[in-house]
């Protein structure tokens, strides 16, 4: 039997967050692009009145939207393949609805040259179920002291320049990457982190840091290079992501800028949207995060600052660690948590809870993000990439950190009550995941 | 942690003590701390005893596990151990181990399989004695964990205030010094809280822990208002080997304002007592005219009561161990 090239998705709520739409419908893929999608493309919207020429895939109602687009990934791959490699971060990206991963170039060696940032296209390509774009290095070895050939970078296929989890301490040299980087109109994405300020600290500075007896790590630590860095990009006019905020005095200087008109955007985590450092509890090494969780008026800012549009866009700055790293006492354990799979579901918490409109919500997981990168995915529209999420807004669940698909399990969700759920993935108008309990919603006839 | 079934103080005696290890004060009720003061309060008179051996721990293992260096506690351990009647052995886990590769919970596990009774432990890291206690099947006392906790050094502070002054409950304690850095302060705030004590706590900013004022202290920068109406001045050691950056000048600047002579003493209540939990720093926390004067200093007498503090948490602990004749009964 011959798989037909189009595919109809029927019986869909389909919400587009790059054109406002939220209707009942039906999409068609042809390929690997979308090729119609809207309310009326099937009169009556059975199965029966679509025509032999589709596979029909009925949606059962529930939403149908472009896949997400997850812009700060770390990967082991290549140097700590035991952690998490391109194939296997792929899957658990599928599994999570992610249909596009960024992945950082904190890896052994550094993404810093053109030939590295080809392997990774090369790997990705032979390994990987979803799309993987490099991010290259924005100074050689990450070190901070000389700037990458971003131009050549860029031709090899490097879609943005940052140092990952690592701050450009030199403001001379932050401002010559971003005044070089407009050469190409490259995007500067930046940590930040005043190192002097952090270097010692195991969590956010407060009360309950005293009383674990940890050094804390002041809000102020982000702040400071966030002022900073609106300052530089207020001198050279150039295109500046801030990777993840964590604290209201970041978001503020960022709602700033942004209202003098500079070319910045910015993301938060889920998990700084979810947890706050109480969450620490004693000493749970999966709770140590970079930035480290924040105190409770940070995490309301941070929802706040997603519902009022200030943060753009929700990334799970997924960091995979093995055991060694985690099992060790709380100063010593090395920051990070994986999130590529629950990066949906803790997101949704802030729409079920009224926080945040659900288009709002996921444009800051595909829109926004696709937007930002210049990527053609991340809308529902004619000629798009056919990359899709079916997911079943209302499910309840309780995450299993068993069920993990990535290499590393260190995630702080285990056991949390979600609600929401992934029913298919859908790559270049390939399904790459399905979810196991609705494997026989495909009608194929 | 806490023995919460325990309703009232006059129900305690040892065998209510229901925790498996000592890791801190936190946790602990006031009826948990009065079983272990009045137990140990036996011990100091056994101590004073020319026969000062007990057969209770015979038969017993028990592991002082240091990873790093101790004399005092190390040896009031290794006594009070000695004197129950346990088997003890000193093992100091220096850095080579750790160069090795060798993780924390790597040598718990090596331990654990030599079926100690006890272990106690002391390390560098904030939580670290909580992570190994969750590797071990046998009691684990903390005996310093990194800025965290050091409740046998809390309970022992308690047991000399109690001896020389009575109650607690009602007296103004001050604890002075780099308490930034101090597990034996984040302890003894916990433990004089319990027992009714109002607390006070003087250090430069610099050497305060952020929002120490939300752990149940009033704080003061500035020792004559400190110190005012206190009854027990407790110094803390500068902990000059953590320090990192710039937290204070120099220690002849320290000494001149946070230095405990007899000059800044006469600010406390005529009669007050000053403690120190040592080593000291003789002219740079602690003046030794103030340290040496045995009306004033109940330095030594700490000393003295450790040993007997931790003698009642063996005691205590040891109680709650499964004995022999039940595992064999598993088998």
């Amino acid at each position: 039997m011959i798989t037909p090239d189009q595919i109809a998705y029927i019986n869909a709520r389909l919400v587009d967050p790059a054109s406002g739409l939220d209707t009942d419908g039906a999409l068609i893929t042809f390929g690997g692009e979308i090729q119609a999608v809207g309310p009326d493309l099937f009169p009556g919207e059975g199965a029966s009145n679509v025509s032999d020429q589709f596979q029909v895939i009925d949606c059962q109602g529930h939403v149908l939207c472009p896949g997400l687009i997850d812009m700060r990934v770390f990967v082991g791959e290549p140097g700590a393949e035991h952690k998490e490699t391109l194939a296997t971060a792929s899957q658990a990206a599928a599994a999570g609805g992610v249909t596009t991963i960024i992945v950082m170039p904190n890896t052994d060696p550094v993404i810093d040259d053109a030939s590295l940032v080809d392997f990774i296209k090369r790997r990705s390509r032979d390994t990987a179920n979803v799309n993987v774009y490099p991010m290259a290095a924005l100074t050689k070895g990450l070190e901070g002291t000389h700037l990458t050939e971003m131009g050549l970078l860029k031709e090899a296929g490097a879609i943005a320049f940052t140092d990952g989890h690592r701050s450009v301490t030199s403001s001379r040299l932050m401002r010559q990457a971003l005044s070089y980087a407009s050469t190409f109109g490259a995007l500067v994405v930046h940590h930040a982190e005043e190192p002097s300020l952090s270097q010692d600290g195991a969590m956010n500075e407060g009360e309950f840091a005293s009383r674990l007896g940890l050094a804390g790590i002041p809000a102020a630590a982000e702040t400071i290079m966030v002022e900073r860095d609106v300052a530089l990009v207020e001198l050279t006019q150039g295109r500046y992501h801030l990777s993840q905020l964590s604290c209201a005095a970041s978001l503020r200087a960022i709602e700033q800028a942004k209202e003098r008109g500079l070319d910045i955007t910015c993301a938060v985590s889920a998990h700084h949207l979810a947890l706050n450092e109480l969450d620490v509890g004693e000493y749970r090494t999966f709770f140590k995060t970079n930035p480290p969780l924040r105190a409770e008026e940070d995490r309301q800012a941070m929802v706040d600052g997603l519902s009022r549009g200030v943060i753009d866009i929700i990334v799970s700055s997924h960091d995979p660690q093995a055991p060694e790293n985690k099992r060790l006492p709380f100063a010593d354990a090395t920051p990070g948590s994986v999130g590529l799979e629950t990066l949906l579901p803790v997101a949704l918490e802030h729409y079920h809870n009224g926080h945040v409109e659900l288009g709002n919500l996921l444009r800051a997981l595909t829109y926004a993000p696709a937007q930002r990168l210049g990527l053609p995915s991340g809308r529902l529209a004619p000629g798009a990439p056919a990359d899709l999420v079916l997911i079943d807004l209302d499910k309840p669940i309780i995450f299993d950190a068993s069920t993990l698909k990535s290499r590393s399990k260190n995630t702080p969700f285990d056991g949390r009550k979600l609600q929401g759920r992934v029913l298919r993935t859908v790559v270049g108008g390939k399904s790459v995941f399905e979810c196991e309990s609705v494997v026989s919603l495909s009608g194929e006839r | 942690m806490s023995a919460s079934h325990i309703t009232s103080p006059q129900a305690a005696d040892a065998a209510s003590f229901s925790a498996r290890n000592l890791l801190g004060i936190e946790g602990l009720s006031l009826a948990d701390v009065l079983i272990l003061l009045d137990l140990a309060d036996t011990y100091v008179d056994l101590n004073r005893q020319m026969e000062k051996k007990r057969t209770l721990l015979r038969g017993r293992t028990q592991i002082n596990l240091f990873f790093e260096a101790s004399t005092r506690t190390q040896s009031s351990f290794e006594l009070a151990g000695k004197r129950l009647g346990a088997d003890v052995m000193n093992m100091s886990v220096g850095t080579s181990s750790v160069k090795k590769g060798e993780t924390l919970i790597d040598t718990a596990m090596t331990l654990n399989a030599m079926r100690p009774d006890l272990l106690v432990v002391r390390h560098g890291a904030s939580g670290a004695v909580e992570l190994l206690s969750q590797k071990v099947d046998c009691a684990v006392i903390n005996a310093g964990d990194g800025s965290h906790e050091h409740p046998t050094q809390a309970l022992l502070d308690a047991l000399t205030i109690r001896r020389y002054l009575g109650s607690i409950a009602g007296l103004r304690i001050a604890i002075c010094g780099d308490i930034l850095h101090s597990r034996v302060a984040r302890s003894n705030i916990l433990l004089l809280n319990i027992l009714g004590a109002q607390v006070r706590i003087i250090a430069p900013p610099t050497l305060l822990p952020p929002r120490a004022e939300r752990m149940g202290v009033e704080v003061f920068q500035d020792m004559s208002e400190g110190l005012r109406g206190c009854d027990v001045v407790m110094m803390l050691r500068l902990q000059l080997e953590r320090m990192t950056g710039s937290l204070i000048p120099s220690t002849r600047e320290y000494f001149h304002h946070y230095g405990l002579d007899s000059q800044k003493l006469k600010y406390a209540k005529p009669g007050a007592k000053v403690m120190h939990p040592g080593p000291m720093n003789r002219g740079v926390e602690i003046d030794s005219a103030v340290a040496d004067d045995p009306e004033i200093s109940l330095i030594q007498d700490q000393v003295e009561m450790g040993v007997a503090v931790r003698m009642a948490v063996l005691d205590t602990l040891s109680r709650n161990l499964p004995n022999v004749s039940s595992e064999k009964a598993k088998e």
